[in-house]
């Protein structure tokens, strides 16, 4: 078989349920990160580190400890799970709602704290200008803030959109790997090494590891583009 | 009429005090706030924008801003502030910057025919020079027709130049849009030129105020003119002494007797003055500290 027809014949709904994934969680935590960055680069409380470290756990948590307590906290013999199937109808565990809660949790901080650093290194004078312009704190975000950290804001929904792609441990114990509805890129990856399929291995591995290539260039390329266009005309 | 009787405790790296200012400010009025580097001169301007909480109160023509129970927000001030770093909306173009502030393209466009920026509308902060940065954001404070219009040293990094130019705008808008203006400098020739009154804040509290005419002016009894300065050296030259004293941003020479000599130490501030034709140097009783190398200069400007 040549390798035109391998790739034709390719199975591509991991890669579709992949990236179905990616951009539902990218799209979900855009919106949850952005109101608690703009809240913790603005804050005095004190209990602005218990909130930071609580969001950084994904980052050292091996993934299995957060898969296995994702695992119980949505299992339906769980409060939440419970409410989850009983009143929304929505079974959270093997499912890709499930998928979807356990991909925000592990994502968060790469969305959080590029946000988070981006709205810090503002000057805080720029912000105070759209008080004193009479625009409130969420305008100010909407229309100030935001639009002046675009490097902050490209790295944080294009990381926080590849490191979903690049979940394993996590989306393996909550989601499994049911065919069309969990198994996503990697998982299949694993299951086609385990059951010796190395040819589709190899062409699965390559494309996750060009399109990951890709995509990190391209964050860099723009983030180094931006920094040139700031530095060369003030 | 705005009337001000603020307490705040201001802790900076080398003090701790207590900013405590009681003031009016006739409308229409021009105020400039003078006094060393922290002494409260902005954080007094913070406070009366709304940007930094304090105790007291401030009632604008009757309505209290703080006190009685409320501090209304920066929001709802009537307040322009132009910061000393422009704090332009690098996203925004010139015009989008003045009309984020009020949707009113005509005042817009009067502001920018006033301060000469016609033809940069469209440009990108980025693309601007620093007089230019300052007078959009000059422009910016005046679109929602504040009635206190703030400045934190607005000129102090700008060219001479730029610097006598801009005088002359804030000026015309001040008179144009009959603001009561209070600014924050360290400049007498500026302060001689805009304002009617003059602060002299040290130590959190108003020491000095007056006319800039009798306050900025340094002289006393029968000099006809004197400067202080810092003396930097004492020079032995065959018999006589040259004293070498820095005088705002100018260094002069002056020949001094031995007993004078003597009694001068170098790093004091002195007093050089002249009393007829010829130049007398003397210790200056009461040092006072001063921020910035423009230090007193009323000289070579004007």
């Amino acid at each position: 078989m040549s390798l035109w027809e391998r790739l034709t014949d390719l199975d591509w709904t991991p890669f579709v349920l992949s990236f179905k994934l990616a951009a539902t969680t990218t799209l979900i935590l855009f919106f949850l990160a952005l109101p608690l960055a703009w809240w913790l680069s603005r804050t005095r409380s004190r209990g602005k580190p218990l909130i930071e470290a609580l969001a950084a756990l994904p980052i050292v948590l091996p993934p299995s400890v957060l898969g296995f307590y994702l695992l119980w906290g949505l299992s339906p013999q769980s409060p939440l799970g419970a409410f989850f199937e009983e009143t929304l109808g929505v079974k959270l565990v093997f499912s890709f709602p499930g998928l979807v809660v356990a991909s925000c949790l592990y994502s968060l901080p790469f969305m959080l704290q590029p946000l988070q650093s981006g709205f810090e290194s503002l000057d805080r004078r720029m912000i105070e200008a759209s008080y004193l312009a009479g625009k409130g704190p969420w305008q100010t975000l909407w229309r100030i803030a935001l639009p002046n950290i675009k490097p902050s804001l490209v790295t944080a929904l294009i990381v926080t959109f590849a490191h979903t792609v690049g979940e394993f441990g996590v989306v393996l114990m909550v989601g499994g790997s049911i065919p069309g509805q969990t198994q996503v890129a990697s998982v299949a990856i694993y299951e086609l090494v385990e059951t010796m399929e190395y040819g589709t291995a190899h062409i699965y591995s390559a494309i996750l590891l060009l399109l990951s290539f890709g995509i990190l260039l391209g964050v860099f390329a723009f983030n180094r583009r931006q920094k040139r266009r700031q530095g060369g005309l003030s | 009429m705005i009337e001000i009787s603020v307490k705040k405790p201001i802790s900076t790296a080398e003090q701790r005090l207590e900013l405590s200012v009681n003031l009016r400010l006739e409308r229409g009025s021009f105020t400039a706030i003078q006094g060393p580097s922290g002494s409260g001169k902005t954080t007094l301007l913070r406070i009366l924008a709304g940007l930094e909480e304090a105790e007291g109160r401030i009632v604008v023509d009757s309505k209290a801003w703080l006190g009685e129970g409320r501090r209304l927000p920066p929001q709802q001030r009537s307040v322009g502030f132009v910061f000393q770093e422009y704090a332009l909306f690098d996203n925004l173009s010139v015009r989008e910057n003045l009309l984020y502030a009020a949707k009113d393209p005509a005042l817009a466009d009067r502001l920018l025919e006033l301060t000469d920026l016609k033809g940069l509308e469209d440009r990108y902060p980025a693309t601007l020079s620093g007089g230019q940065k300052q007078r959009v954001a000059l422009c910016r404070a005046l679109m929602r027709r504040p009635k206190i219009l703030l400045l934190d040293e607005p000129l102090s990094a700008l060219d001479p130049t730029m610097r006598r130019r801009l005088q002359e705008e804030i000026m015309r808008l001040h008179r144009e849009f009959g603001t009561t203006t209070l600014m924050v400098s360290h400049d007498p020739a500026e302060i001689y030129r805009l304002a009617d009154r003059v602060l002299h804040l040290e130590g959190g509290r108003i020491v000095e105020e007056g006319a800039p005419m009798d306050l900025l002016l340094q002289t006393a009894g029968s000099q006809k003119f004197s400067f202080r300065g810092e003396l930097l050296e004492i020079l032995e030259r065959d018999a006589i002494f040259v004293a070498v004293v820095a005088i705002g941003q100018q260094i002069v020479e002056l020949v001094i007797d031995a007993s004078e000599a003597r009694a001068l130490e170098v790093g004091q501030q002195v007093i050089v003055a002249a009393k007829a034709f010829a130049p007398s140097i003397s210790v200056e009783k009461n040092p006072r500290t001063f921020a910035g190398g423009a230090g007193y200069r009323r000289d070579g400007e004007g």
